[in-house]
């Protein structure tokens, strides 16, 4: 799924009770049945099998293969460690990876630079409580409950060189998902489109959560709307600001259904994702080196993800 | 946490019409700013509904920037064409039980968490959290070996293998979209007061029914909320249909796009009218439930 949720500690949670003493939390203990200890074993249990099973053991043996020759048919006994191998092909072999590596980074500029601070600056202008502000932000967010394999197809539409309407407009013949000097640009177009919604969403929420006296009090003091925003109200959002950081960066190394929908990421459409698919699912199959381009993705998730979970334990406890 | 909303609302209409009452050319340049990029946000969209209620005959000889055509026949082609209701179908049978048993999962794990404050539950909460942020792709390779020879008998899948299942499908949402809920849930329920659960032990609930009958109905809003958004994400995946599946008329809609890619290629008009049956859930859910699904994407944001 592309979606990122914001996901934002409460902050209105009091924090834990005292109870965290070893004396409280042994007669705590004593206090539960047998039959309690035996379901609260089960209530985490099994949803942390489901977890431990399907997403991180699959990420450590992705790491462990990176560093093999498995075919992915043969045996598993038949594997052979070559140490960093993979790594070095992929980087000085594998012709389509440098320019995935390019995309992907412009793809986080595109939505680092221009989609996210559009969709904050519409959040800041949705938040001043105008008349038809409901309008505005239901046609802002309705991009965000498409799919991305959907928006490929919605944006064909346009984008078609023989009956997109950007074409028939402008009296060109660019074939805007085709051609390999233009297509990612296209793709990100469309992206942007949905990304911008969703991160107006997520301001609005935020801005709604700033203190009102603290804005009153800037305003009191004189400053003007762009100067309260920029000194008071954007760092108290500090933490919101992290985590729509961490979003982007993290939306746009996981970006695939677009291209896949538009060509299966080959022809200037590369991407790291959708090469680590190639690998698994196309026509050849090369364990070893799909792992060390997906070991690279874990990598890079695994940083951000992170101060993610930093961020937000932080304000959790808070 | 609502009340922090309300107050705050009932101030924005107190000093709301003195506001709105001076029309300043700044307001104005506001207006139209946000006119123009509202209705150009909607833009995409409406050109899709409107070439999709166009023959193809009409716009092929005419151009797309013309007027007239008028027909619903691409929708019946479409629909028959690409087998939308198999697909549908086949969402249903994959989303509705993946969203019950996530939220199922999660409550659980969230309701332990919020319950008792052991150290290891920051641990869980971390361990659930990060796994829903992880790049699906990075997990591909072992699990798409995993589920080639993990075997199920002939009633619960014709490919006798989790590859090419439902039940495999399910399970891999489950999985990732736990995380997420996790998370939402846990902190909805630290909220709550606790002293609920002291009555609870005097009376002798076991910690089931504590769960069952105290915290799940105090948790319906963000029950709703979580409910909407996972239904909208999971009947919007589309990587893990595409790699794990293989008969064409398994696939659930979002990923038979994918195959209706070749089917539709010369036909724009038909390629629109697919697409708007593939939103018309999606669209249903938003408009009807965008409250919930609003609160569910910053469920915790509002709380401020």
């Amino acid at each position: 799924m592309s979606d990122l949720p914001l996901i934002q500690a409460d902050r209105a949670v009091p924090p834990p009770a005292t109870t965290t003493s070893t004396g409280g939390r042994r007669r705590r203990l004593r206090l539960l049945s047998r039959t309690d200890r035996v379901v609260i074993t089960l209530m985490v249990l099994v949803p942390l099998l489901l977890v431990t099973g399907f997403v991180w053991m699959p990420a450590a043996a992705t790491v462990l293969l990176s560093g093999t020759n498995w075919d992915g048919i043969g045996p598993l006994n038949e594997i052979e460690f070559v140490g960093a191998r993979n790594y070095s092909d992929v980087v000085n072999i594998y012709p389509p990876f440098v320019p995935a590596v390019q995309h992907n980074l412009l793809w986080l500029a595109a939505l680092f630079v221009v989609a996210t601070p559009f969709g904050m600056f519409l959040a800041v202008l949705l938040d001043k409580e105008l008349r038809g502000s409901r309008f505005y932000q239901t046609a802002l967010y309705l991009p965000v409950v498409l799919s991305l394999a959907l928006i490929g197809f919605v944006w064909q539409l346009l984008y078609s060189r023989d009956q997109g309407l950007i074409n028939a407009v402008f009296g060109s013949s660019i074939d805007w998902y085709g051609d390999s000097n233009v297509n990612i640009w296209a793709v990100m177009v469309a992206s942007g489109w949905r990304h911008v919604g969703y991160i107006m969403l997520l301001y609005l929420a935020g801005l709604k959560g700033v203190d009102p006296p603290l804005r009153e009090a800037a305003a009191v003091d004189g400053a003007s709307e762009s100067r309260t925003f920029f000194r008071v109200v954007f760092p108290v959002m500090r933490p919101i600001n992290i985590i729509v950081l961490v979003v982007t960066v993290i939306e746009s190394l996981r970006a695939f259904d677009l291209v896949w929908v538009v060509n299966k990421g080959r022809n200037g459409l590369e991407l790291i994702s959708a090469l680590v698919t190639q690998n698994v699912v196309g026509e050849a199959s090369r364990i070893g080196f799909g792992s060390a381009l997906a070991t690279i993705m874990l990598v890079v998730s695994l940083v951000f993800i992170t101060i993610y979970l930093a961020t937000v334990m932080r304000e959790n406890r808070e | 946490m609502s009340t922090a909303t309300v107050t705050r609302r009932t101030e924005g209409e107190a000093d709301a019409p003195p506001r709105r009452r001076k029309l300043t050319p700044l307001r104005i340049l506001l207006h139209g700013f946000l006119i123009v990029v509202s209705l150009a946000w909607l833009f995409p969209i409406a050109w899709a509904v409107l070439t999709s209620l166009r023959s193809y005959d009409y716009t092929a000889a005419n151009g797309y920037v013309s007027f007239g055509g008028w027909t619903f026949d691409n929708y019946v082609t479409a629909w028959r064409t690409a087998e939308f209701g198999q697909h549908f179908i086949n969402s249903v049978y994959i989303t509705v039980p993946a969203v019950l048993l996530t939220l199922f999962l999660a409550s659980c794990v969230a309701f332990v968490i919020a319950r008792f404050s052991w150290k290891l539950n920051l641990v869980l909460l971390g361990i659930f959290t990060a796994a829903n942020l992880l790049p699906q792709q990075a997990l591909l390779i072992p699990l798409f070996r995993l589920f080639t020879e993990v075997p199920l008998p002939e009633f619960m899948s014709d490919s006798e293998l989790l590859y090419d299942s439902y039940w495999g499908l399910i399970l891999i949402n489950v999985a990732f979209q736990c995380g997420f809920c996790v998370f939402v849930l846990s902190n909805y329920m630290k909220a709550l007061p606790r002293d609920l659960y002291e009555a609870a032990m005097v009376d002798g609930a076991s910690i089931w029914r504590q769960y069952w009958q105290v915290t799940m109905p105090l948790c319906r809003p963000a029950l709703a909320a979580l409910a909407t958004l996972e239904v909208t994400w999971i009947y919007n995946e589309f990587f893990w249909a595409t790699v794990l599946m293989r008969t064409g008329d398994k696939f659930p809609v979002t990923s038979s796009l994918n195959n209706l890619r070749g089917e539709f290629f010369t036909d724009n008009n038909l390629v629109s009218a697919g697409s708007v049956l593939v939103a018309i859930p999606t669209l249903v859910i938003f408009f009807m439930l965008q409250r919930h699904f609003v609160r569910g994407l910053t469920l915790g944001a509002s709380k401020g």
